[in-house]
């Protein structure tokens, strides 16, 4: 492990950057609510590939970004994505040899475990939202998950990134 | 910790200080949009605008030598009384950033941070009346909460009838709830909200709402009253930063 060059650390760095970006990318009203949780996948998909490399450590870095981006309190997606990267882990080598379909499924559950924890802490702090809508940003990122999947993995095999 | 005490804003600020690039980057498609639309503008229509600013600049310049006199007026009469005359407070315009956040509460950042001046808590205005507060600061950008988050509220004062209240952010994007009117409240529909200035956070006298929605309940024992915003807060790009009378003690807190 340790004599095998750690490629492509930019790549990993770029698709978080991006995926930032869109959360912050402004949309019309009706589609505010069903903005998939471009962050959240993308950290699911490189635990999943890389869970060497990439694991809970990163995956709090990248919700305190997340966090600062959203004018969140400071660690509530932190927390949120460190327990989903941290089952991710668990799950990696499942994971993997899932169809698409499957692990579709499993980030529509993912993802509704993070927002659980989000709104848990919200709750905490008074700030409960209401409707059932909040609960739609997991099933977009479920359906998108295919497409992520196969534009990270290409981008992985690109920049042979290990 | 974050919620109560802020005692995290500093590394909030430098991790949004490291994100700004990303921030500017995301605006810069409707920045170059706006460029585009101005360059390619026909000369016909540059004319006409600029036809339309000239007059409107000249009937506000004529409002503006009446409220010169007026103030010197004022200042005359307050000294008189013996009472301190009112300082004039210091303005900056920004400009706001086509950034998202979380779509359950309203916020918006703006393209000035600490490195101009600006403090925590500091309120926002547009050309219509108040929009909001900044809530997190990074030196080179910053998050004000709107009039309409829910969590926010603010002191106002009903301009015909002088009855205090507390306006409530609803979450919706024009709506705010003001609580514990009485029944027998002098409110009409229309009625101009004013802020009050209590708190010492808003500048007293601009305009914060109007009432849209005024319903007595007598099985109740408060009234439902719904008022809509004077700002522009979904449309305005530029907004302006008031520095009012006190404000050092104000940042200081």
């Amino acid at each position: 492990m340790r004599n095998e060059p750690r490629h492509g650390a930019w790549v990993i760095a770029m698709s978080v950057a991006i995926a930032l970006m869109l959360t912050m990318l402004p949309l019309p009203e009706w589609a505010e609510h069903a903005r998939p949780e471009w962050v959240t996948l993308v950290v699911i998909y490189w635990v999943m590939a890389l869970p060497q490399r990439i694991g809970v450590g990163v995956a709090w870095l990248c919700g305190l970004l997340l966090d600062v981006v959203r004018g969140a309190v400071l660690g509530q997606h932190a927390l949120a994505l460190t327990v989903v990267a941290f089952i991710t882990l668990k799950l990696h080598l499942r994971l993997r040899v899932y169809p698409l379909w499957q692990q579709g499924a499993v980030v529509l559950m993912l993802v509704a475990l993070e927002q659980m924890l989000v709104l848990w802490v919200k709750g905490f702090l008074g700030l409960s939202p209401e409707g059932w809508y909040y609960w739609l940003p997991a099933l977009v990122s479920a359906l998108l998950w295919p497409w992520l999947y196969l534009i990270l993995r290409d981008l992985r095999r690109h920049f042979r990134v290990k | 910790m974050d919620h109560r005490q802020h005692h995290l804003e500093s590394i909030r600020g430098g991790i949004s200080l490291l994100l700004s690039p990303l921030h500017y980057l995301v605006n810069l498609p409707v920045q170059i949009g706006e460029w585009a639309g101005e360059t390619l503008a026909t000369r016909e229509a540059l004319q006409e605008e600029n036809t339309r600013l000239r007059s409107e600049h000249l009937s506000i310049n004529a409002r503006l030598q009446r409220l010169a006199a007026l103030e010197e007026e004022n200042a005359r009469l307050r000294a008189l009384l013996k009472s301190a005359p009112k300082v004039a407070e210091k303005l900056l315009i920004a400009e706001l950033l086509s950034v998202d956040f979380d779509p359950f509460t309203r916020q918006v950042m703006v393209n000035k941070g600490s490195s101009h001046g600006l403090y925590e808590g500091q309120p926002l205005l547009d050309a219509h009346g108040i929009m909001g507060q900044l809530v997190h600061l990074s030196p080179v950008n910053a998050t004000a909460m709107l009039i309409t988050d829910p969590s926010h509220a603010i002191p106002v004062q009903f301009n015909r009838s002088g009855l205090r209240a507390v306006a409530l952010g609803t979450g919706a994007a024009e709506r705010l709830e003001i609580p514990h009117i009485p029944n027998n409240a002098d409110i009409q529909v229309g009625d101009l909200l004013v802020a009050s200035g209590l708190g010492g956070r808003f500048p007293a006298g601009y305009p914060v709402a109007r009432v849209i929605h005024f319903e007595p309940d007598p099985t109740q024992p408060y009234a439902e009253v719904v008022a809509e915003p004077s700002a522009h807060l979904e449309r305005s790009r530029e907004v302006l930063m008031v520095w009012p009378v006190g404000w050092e003690e104000e940042a200081e807190q």
